[in-house]
């Protein structure tokens, strides 16, 4: 199962939009072949009668009620924007769909 | 008449009966950073203003005979992945340098109510992985029984700064061990409670489903008067538990353990574990036979994955969470030349602020999510976290806690597993399972290991929502072992206790 | 040569699939508490959960979960007594957590269906579209593109920002594949969405403005060789935003993948924009690859497991479906079809419905909101029932009834009401518009006409009845319109010895 190549992991940095040298990518795509042979130990035990748990603790059905709290006021929301125009967040050209 | 080596419960006391004020123990806590942070690196901001305002406030209050809660006006350092508003917080990593959130987490906002004086911002691994505060984005964090030892992680700041008296209380966080395996190597008291028992709102997450803030200090009362102040049901954080709190610190006070089975688990405290550290380890339970406890053995087959499944699930988790930071909200912007688009401003961006160890999560997170692969990582994964939670489940049926060493060996040396993740990750071995079972879980010092004369520690885990059964247990423990060795350990630190 | 639809349909038959996204009308957003309100001041409508701040957590709004559970009712579904969020991972500016909280393979209704009637060549036919899931999602931020040439996103040289919109509540109703519409797929698609659109706007859970955006449908549509069972590659429409442009979809995407098909050109599965103007689509972003979002359970939310009690309570809450209603009322006014029809077309039928409840005659409501006062809205270019209430209308007519106004000062009366000059009452009184029933002024206004033109008063006395229009229209025409002409016409004809 493990054994991830080179490219595999230039296209999962793609997924996470991380930007990868070449050398970057060869260094980690070893790290993670080592990692991937420590951690593929986990579908020795997990058998199909196993259910899944994502959650610690089996809670359900909490909401909150439908009341409007108080929001930022706009400078606070842009308090951190690296660029900002006319109270919104300024950002490079986005290429996709419109 | 207190000084920064006081317990937090002496610093209270003195407090209230007027012997010193708030501002004047605040300053003394200050000149102890001032004097010993150039060589630990427990702090990323000291937040002098704010932390004397808040004494001087505190003071007041007390002045006017406003009834105040047990710790208003001792100090605390917090953990940099806890957002405090207006104050810088970077959780290690150059992506957030400079940010100032506009809101406060629930653990500051119950702090600030408190009154307890908040210090400043303690180093930490980026993003809160890592376990030696090697991955922090400001430098490393030193161990101050050893400064060219790490002093755990990922809240490495945080217990460091207790070690080095610089601070009697902490907040750290504890995602798979990171409040009580530094806790461990310095010396140090840390609780990781109840998932669900702290409100996680406000707090960065790494990983979601295993993330718990939680209360540090030098001893278990400390521990368990902050651990009252900050945990509660929080209706801003919809896995906060809807219950009233455990009396933890009337169970820190008991100083009993007649009639109660401590359970050693089995696969917690054999191969792999540093000698020292065992030896410690039971001569810590002897402690616990001769104070009325009875100890039984028991098995937890399914550990030996538990380390394995960690590290799928906390980098999936990760990999999303972490997903926010992309430049354009806030945070770093890298690349932003006006020709380039959003998304490659987003991948140069990334590529900048996350150290090696944060990327490495993010796509080992992102592989094991992706398409084809999901059920044999994730899914596999969350299968053996059910299979932790029966193996606790059969444990706590036979025993009302269960104890292991917190770590396999004492501290090591800075830069020693740097490039060597796997090796690195075997130092969460025992801490892991807790988290994985989101139960609660304490680690106190049970001696300095005799090869290295390192501190080794203690760990009591109990079933989730009976944090009360650790201070209980933990509390007793202390107790006895201070009893045994004439002072408390934290008395032998070399030079930086400033003796 | 080109096929056109009709040619087009005869040899491919299309395949269906109906994505609709409903805004909730919920006071707060989905996961926090800021407000819904369309049109606010950029920003203002932000907080650290919608803006994806580090730290900031989700709580799901109750009302947002009953909306949802009402919808799939209200569309046969079956309620799941487990569902749960996912995270749908992809990075866009416009979404503040680069994952979008959505529900994926544990959603919280499914497999429902809708009835629906469409208009064929024999006569209305039902037709019924079978639901594969209601579930809950959030929306995103709004984007700005500025710069550039055309103004649109390629060429723009930067975006900005809008979070107000990230968070609304979404839900999306998604249809299973819906064959054997034939050359009736546009003809069924408007048909559904109306019927949805109908169905939501009576359950009160939306605004349901397509114009708006509050609701948006993406057509999903693949074609095969008719008689050849087979299902061809779709492609898939997005934001058609009016009924009109439903069909239109439907149709261009008949004539584009027919033609493509038959010049041997493969059709690619990919993401479609409906242009307005000339009823085509074009291409949108062509994927490179298919995305892999990377859904895995949203860790920050736990599970809704809605108890039958809660199904029960909610479906007492159902309102009388809308076609069944429009059957009844129809009935209930002897309305022919066609003018069911316009009533329906025009979205008049609620305030028409409240009008006749308030008293006034069914035929007249309807030819009074229909007529006089839609030839006002359609001057001003408003909706009707935003320029007059139900009840001033319904006022007036009983005033009709009861003869104390004439059609014609009737339509005055309204003038005045959407003018502001006061109530149906207060109009009639400031404008002096009483119907002249007193017999004496009549008679001598009668008497003045009759004079007037004495040879046509004789020529009905001789017998000549229709004469007497000129007769008439004299005396109305010397009363300012306010005589009754029928009680005129009465008093005319007694008087010359026709009575
Ligand atoms: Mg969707
Ligand atoms: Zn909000």
């Amino acid at each position: 199962m493990a054994g991830i190549s080179r490219d595999e992991v230039a296209h999962l940095a793609r997924l996470a939009r991380i930007e990868m040298s070449d050398s970057e990518l060869d260094h980690l795509a070893t790290q993670l072949d080592s990692i991937l042979v420590a951690v593929a130990s986990v579908q020795e035990v997990a058998q199909a009668d196993v259910s899944p748990t994502s959650h610690p603790l089996p809670l359900t059905n909490v909401t909150r009620e439908d009341v409007v709290r108080p929001s930022l006021s706009s400078e606070e929301a842009l308090s951190g924007a690296p660029a900002q125009v006319e109270d919104r967040f300024k950002v490079p050209q986005i290429l996709g769909e419109e | 008449m207190t000084n920064i080596h006081s317990t937090a419960a002496q610093m209270s006391d003195a407090l209230s009966a007027g012997t010193i004020t708030s501002v004047e123990l605040t300053e003394q806590h200050l000149d102890q950073i001032t004097k010993v942070d150039k060589q630990v690196h427990a702090f990323l901001h000291v937040d002098r203003e704010n932390a004397l305002a808040q004494a001087r406030d505190v003071d007041a209050k007390r002045k006017s005979g406003q009834k105040l809660s047990a710790l208003a006006g001792v100090p605390l350092a917090l953990k940099d992945v806890l957002a405090q508003k207006g104050v810088p917080t970077t959780c290690g990593s150059k992506m957030l340098e400079g940010w100032r959130p506009p809101y406060d987490s629930t653990v500051v906002a119950k702090l600030k109510q408190a009154g307890v004086v908040i210090l400043g911002k303690t180093n930490m691994d980026e993003f809160a992985m890592g376990s030696s505060t090697e991955n922090s984005a400001y430098g490393p964090t030193h161990n101050p029984w050893d400064l060219t030892r790490i002093p755990g992680g990922s809240g490495g700041g945080s217990a460091a700064a207790l070690a080095s008296f610089e601070a009697p209380l902490a907040i750290g966080t504890d995602t798979g061990g990171s409040i009580r395996q530094p806790a461990a190597v310095t010396g140090t008291v840390g609780v990781k409670p109840t998932y669900g028992a702290v409100s996680r709102y406000g707090l960065v997450a790494f990983s979601s489903s295993l993330d718990q803030a939680g209360p540090c200090a030098r001893t278990v009362l400390d521990t368990a008067l902050l651990h009252e102040v900050i945990a509660g049901y929080d209706q801003m954080d919809s896995t906060s538990i809807n219950a009233p709190v455990p009396q933890v610190v009337a169970a820190a006070k008991k100083l009993d353990v007649k009639g109660l089975k401590i359970g050693v688990v089995k696969e917690l405290s054999g191969q792999g574990y540093q000698s020292g550290v065992l030896q410690r380890f039971n001569e810590a339970l002897d402690e616990l036979v001769k104070a009325g406890a009875e100890i039984v053995e028991v098995s937890c087959p399914n550990f030996e994955y538990a380390l394995a499944a960690y590290y799928l699930i906390a980098p999936s988790e990760a990999s999303s969470n972490l997903a926010r930071f992309d430049s354009m909200r806030y945070g770093l912007r890298v690349g932003d030349d006006g020709k380039a688009s959003a998304e490659e401003v987003m991948n140069l961006t990334r590529h900048e602020g996350f150290g090696a160890e944060v990327k490495r999560r993010i796509i080992l997170g992102t592989y094991a999510l992706s398409s084809g692969y999901y059920d044999a990582y994730y899914g596999s994964a969350q299968k053996v976290r059910t299979l932790l939670i029966r193996d606790y489940q059969a444990a706590f049926a036979k025993a009302d806690v269960l104890v292991s060493p917190t770590c396999p060996t004492t501290a090591f040396k800075l830069g020693e597993n740097v490039d060597n993740p796997v090796a690195m990750y075997l130092n969460d071995i025992a801490t892991i399972p807790v988290n994985m079972a989101g139960i609660g879980a304490m680690s106190l010092p049970c001696g300095l290991a005799p090869e290295d004369g390192l501190p080794v520690g203690f760990q009591i885990m109990s079933p989730a929502m009976k944090d009360d059964l650790m201070y209980q247990v933990g509390g007793t423990l202390e107790a006895a072992l201070v009893n045994k060795w004439g002072k408390t350990l934290l008395s032998d630190i070399p030079v930086l206790a400033g003796k | 040569m080109t096929l056109t639809y009709d040619q087009a349909v005869i040899k491919y038959e299309p395949t269906l699939g109906l994505e609709v996204h409903v805004e909730l009308n919920t006071k707060s957003k989905m996961f926090c508490g800021c407000a819904t309100e369309f049109g606010a001041e950029p920003n203002t409508q932000t907080c650290p959960i919608c803006l994806g701040l580090p730290g900031a957590l989700p709580v799901v709004n109750g009302r947002a979960i009953e909306s949802s559970i009402l919808i799939g009712l209200a569309l046969n579904c079956q309620i799941a007594p487990f569902s749960r969020f996912a995270r749908k991972n992809y990075f866009y500016p416009d979404m503040p957590k680069n994952f979008q909280t959505s529900q994926y393979d544990e959603p919280i209704c499914v497999n429902g269906y809708l009835d629906v009637e469409i208009d064929t060549d024999e006569g209305k036919m039902p037709f019924r579209v079978e639901i594969e899931r209601v579930h809950m999602e959030e929306d995103t931020g709004k984007s700005l593109h500025v710069g550039g040439e055309t103004g649109r996103i390629h060429g723009a040289d930067y975006s900005l920002l809008d979070y107000n919109r990230a968070g609304i509540p979404l839900v999306e109703i998604v249809t299973k594949i819906i064959p054997g519409a034939k050359k009736y797929a546009p003809q069924v698609a408007r048909a559904y969405v109306t019927e949805l659109r109908d169905i939501l706007r009576s359950l009160g859970v939306s605004d349901v403005k397509m114009e708006q955006g509050s609701m948006r449908c993406d057509v999903n549509l693949s074609l095969a060789l008719a008689g050849s069972g087979a299902l061809g590659t779709r492609s898939e429409t997005k934001n058609v935003n009016s009924l009109r442009s439903v069909e239109r979809a439907v149709i261009g995407e008949v004539i584009r993948q027919s033609n493509r098909l038959e010049t041997g050109e493969r059709i690619i599965q990919e993401t479609r924009h409906f242009l307005e103007e000339s009823g085509q689509t074009r291409p949108g972003r062509s994927k490179e690859q298919a995305e892999d979002y990377r859904y895995f359970p949203e860790p920050d939310l736990v599970p809704v497991v809605p108890d039958t009690a809660w199904i029960e309570t909610l479906r007492g809450q159902l309102p009388e479906r809308p076609s069944a209603r429009r059957k009844r009322l129809q009935a209930e006014w002897s309305v022919p079809d066609k003018e069911m029809d316009s009533l329906v077309n025009s979205e008049l039928l609620d305030v028409v419905e409240e009008t006749i409840s308030l008293g006034a005659e069914p035929a007249r409501a309807r030819s009074w909101w229909l007529g006089e006062v839609s030839r006002l809205a359609n001057e001003r270019e408003v909706a009707p029932t935003s320029l007059i209430t139900a009840a001033s209308v319904a006022e007036v007519i009983v005033l009709i009834e009861s003869g104390e106004l004439t059609d014609k000062l009737a339509r005055q009366v309204i003038e005045g009401v959407i003018a502001g000059e006061g109530s149906a009452k207060e109009v009639i009184e400031k404008r002096g518009l009483k119907v002249v029933s007193d017999d004496g002024a009549l008679m001598k206004a009668i008497e003045s006409a009759i004079a007037a033109s004495p040879d046509t008063a004789q020529r009905v006395r001789s017998g000549n009845i229709p004469a007497a229009g000129a007769l008439i229209g004299a005396v109305m025409k010397s009363t300012g319109g306010q005589a009754d002409a029928a009680k005129v016409r009465e008093l005319l004809l007694k008087h010359l010895g026709q009575g």
